[in-house]
């Protein structure tokens, strides 16, 4: 046992693979006496994790304000709910804000990973200042944003450009496009941080080949890079679809679901429903609505990525 | 950790390509599989990155896009209240001051920023270990509740703490709990546990069975092994969590909105949203917390860049 030690660096490829084997068998060996060592964590993630998955489950049957008793009602919450329109133009910006924002962040995010990739010198300073957004919260990001947009006093108005000066967070339809870009400038950097690991841990060995082909530099992308990039693309998807389905801190700190309603997205739908109507019961049929359509979208991206995605790659730290 | 020094090794021959012989060959068996070790295959580098057009312009582009606003928040923050509709958002002020963030300090930022602290500590610290045991015992153990919990975990990651927030609401009434920072910490050691358990359980998995061996044969209990042996190994994985645990934490906005209400528990994101509502038309100020608020985690990103980076892809990176 003590000759196959990882450090010995003389070791060979053979010799290094020989424990993978030993380990399993080792495995079976072991006692059951650390399983307790699992408890806290699940005893906590049962209490405020499960419980409340449940729980949201049970108050979107019942009737409660938020302070006083908690009475049972039955599918009320649901008959008003699926008849809301309310709920149905909810869903629908939710849905055009996650598919825009997806379209947008997911060619930008690519470009960057692909770009800071690279070993130039110049591109890792690059990809240093591309990463300060994500220091931010989204409140703060949100906050800097209202008042740089401010049509009168904002950044626009400086510029002497006609067209950026807009009312756009006052115009129902300008304010999509600002919370998309908004997202995006919060989320791309995240984003390009995983293309950025992914691109890294393609063998250079395929670049060689291709390029041995004749295969350009356009080429080698489409053939090399994003056939490789296939889990990266599910993942980062998946995160941002996913993440769009619960987008709530930067919509609300940016625009509270306004004009009008005009950017009530479900996750604020939820909040303002139960925390400003107090109409506990409804709002929890919208909190049960994201986390199933989350979950399908989740699943449903997964299956594009096939079953093997878990052995893809490696940890990219 | 030993397969991705193994990538980091694989990188180097190309450095090295002069040293023939025995001495070069040290290095390259281990690191690629079949093919690679034989012939000289380095000098790859410079003849493979072609210029990236397309790239480099969204480069230059979004670097445009991400420090124009940076820019305008650092050098509007600067400016005296007075001087904000007046000049020119571009143009830095010709007499920058400090007023605002004078003004900033004194509307208790101090206490909102130790809230943060506390909020952030309590959560990370408690999670961290937490999540490590659970890890440590999903790894070692064996039998019915540790698939169970294996399985409930990772079924966790699903679960998003936006949609159990009214539940969670209640629960922290019923607790007694609501509007203490107690009613933050909980909820958020909870919804951190099972992303901070998958990565470290995937490190806990890297460690060479030998060493729990030998660990056993030394008379060692598991749990001496865990804090022993298992701990120490993972440590770059147990910081890389605590990184992300604690920046989700301290960049929270929806438990503190919903679970507390007193002034002096607002954490720091409640405070700039409240901040902003009260100081709307002094731009100046806002932009000073906006600042303020931020400058503790660019600290940390001027010290600690690479353990950060690595934390906010925690476990996303697979």
């Amino acid at each position: 046992m003590t000759t196959t030690t990882p450090t010995t660096t003389g070791s060979t490829g053979a010799a290094r693979r020989a424990p993978a084997p030993g380990a399993s068998e080792h495995r079976s060996v072991k006692t059951g006496s650390v399983a307790w060592m699992a408890i806290p964590a699940v005893a906590f993630f049962v209490l405020f994790g499960a419980v409340p998955l449940i729980g949201v489950g049970v108050l979107s049957f019942t009737q409660w304000d938020g302070i006083g008793a908690i009475r049972w009602l039955g599918g009320g919450n649901w008959a008003s709910v699926m008849t809301d329109p309310v709920m149905y133009k909810a869903l629908g910006l939710t849905f055009g804000i996650m598919i825009f924002s997806w379209a947008v962040q997911t060619p930008v995010s690519l470009l960057l990973g692909v770009f800071t990739a690279g070993t130039q010198k110049y591109r890792a300073v690059l990809a240093v200042l591309y990463f300060l957004p994500l220091l931010m919260s989204a409140a703060a990001i949100s906050i800097a944003f209202k008042a740089l947009l401010d049509p009168n006093f904002g950044l626009a108005a400086s510029l002497g450009i006609p067209v950026l000066v807009q009312n756009w967070l006052g115009d129902p339809t300008l304010v999509l496009f600002v919370i998309i870009f908004v997202l995006s400038w919060m989320y791309v950097p995240f984003h390009s941080l995983l293309y950025q690991g992914g691109v890294q841990q393609i063998p250079r060995s395929m670049y060689e080949a291709a390029s041995i082909d004749g295969a350009g530099t356009v080429r080698q992308f489409f053939s090399i890079t994003l056939p490789q990039l296939k889990y990266t693309v599910i993942t980062s998807s998946t995160l941002m679809v996913v993440g769009s389905m619960t987008a709530f801190d930067l919509i609300f700190v940016l625009t509270a679901g306004g004009p009008g309603d005009a950017s009530r997205v479900l996750a604020l739908d939820m909040y303002l429903r139960g925390f400003r109507a107090n109409q506990m019961g409804p709002a929890s049929v919208i909190a049960v609505l994201i986390v199933l359509i989350g979950l399908g979208l989740a699943l449903f991206l997964r299956r594009l990525g096939g079953k093997d995605a878990n052995s893809s790659q490696m940890e990219g730290l | 950790m030993a397969s991705t020094s193994d990538v980091a090794a694989g990188a180097t021959p190309g450095a090295t390509p002069s040293r023939p012989g025995p001495a070069g060959g040290l290095p390259t068996p281990a690191t690629l599989p079949a093919g690679e070790a034989g012939g000289p295959p380095p000098r790859s580098r410079r003849r493979v990155r072609r210029p990236n057009w397309v790239g480099g312009l969204m480069g230059w582009l979004w670097l445009a896009v991400i420090i124009i606003p940076i820019y305008w928040i650092v050098i509007t923050s600067l400016k005296p209240s007075s001087e904000y509709f007046t000049t020119n958002p571009l143009l830095p002020s010709a007499s920058p001051t400090f007023s605002a963030y004078q003004l900033v300090l004194e509307n208790d930022f101090v206490r909102y920023f130790l809230n943060s602290v506390i909020v952030t500590v309590g959560t990370v610290v408690p999670a961290v270990l937490v999540s490590f045991m659970a890890a440590f015992a999903i790894v070692r153990g064996s039998g019915r509740f540790v698939r169970f919990s294996s399985g409930f975990l990772l079924m966790g990651l699903a679960i998003p703490l936006q949609a159990t927030i009214i539940p969670v609401y209640l629960l922290i009434i019923r607790l007694n709990l609501y509007d203490s920072l107690l009613a933050l910490i909980l909820p958020s050691i909870a919804f951190s546990i099972p992303l901070a358990v998958l990565v470290l359980s995937n490190f806990v998995r890297d460690v060479p069975n030998e060493l729990f061996e030998s660990m056993r044969l030394d008379g060692t209990s598991e749990w001496g092994t865990a804090w022993r042996l298992a701990f120490p190994l993972t440590r770059p994985a147990v910081v890389t969590v605590a990184i992300y645990t604690g920046l989700q934490v301290w960049n929270g906005f929806l438990l503190p909105l919903v679970l507390t209400q007193s002034q002096e528990l607002r954490v720091l994101p409640l405070a700039l949203w409240s901040f902003q509502g009260q100081y709307s038309v002094n731009v100046p100020a806002v932009l000073a917390a906006v600042v303020l608020s931020t400058l503790p985690i660019l600290v940390f990103y001027v010290v600690g860049r690479r353990q950060l980076v690595s934390g906010l892809t925690a476990g996303f990176s697979k």
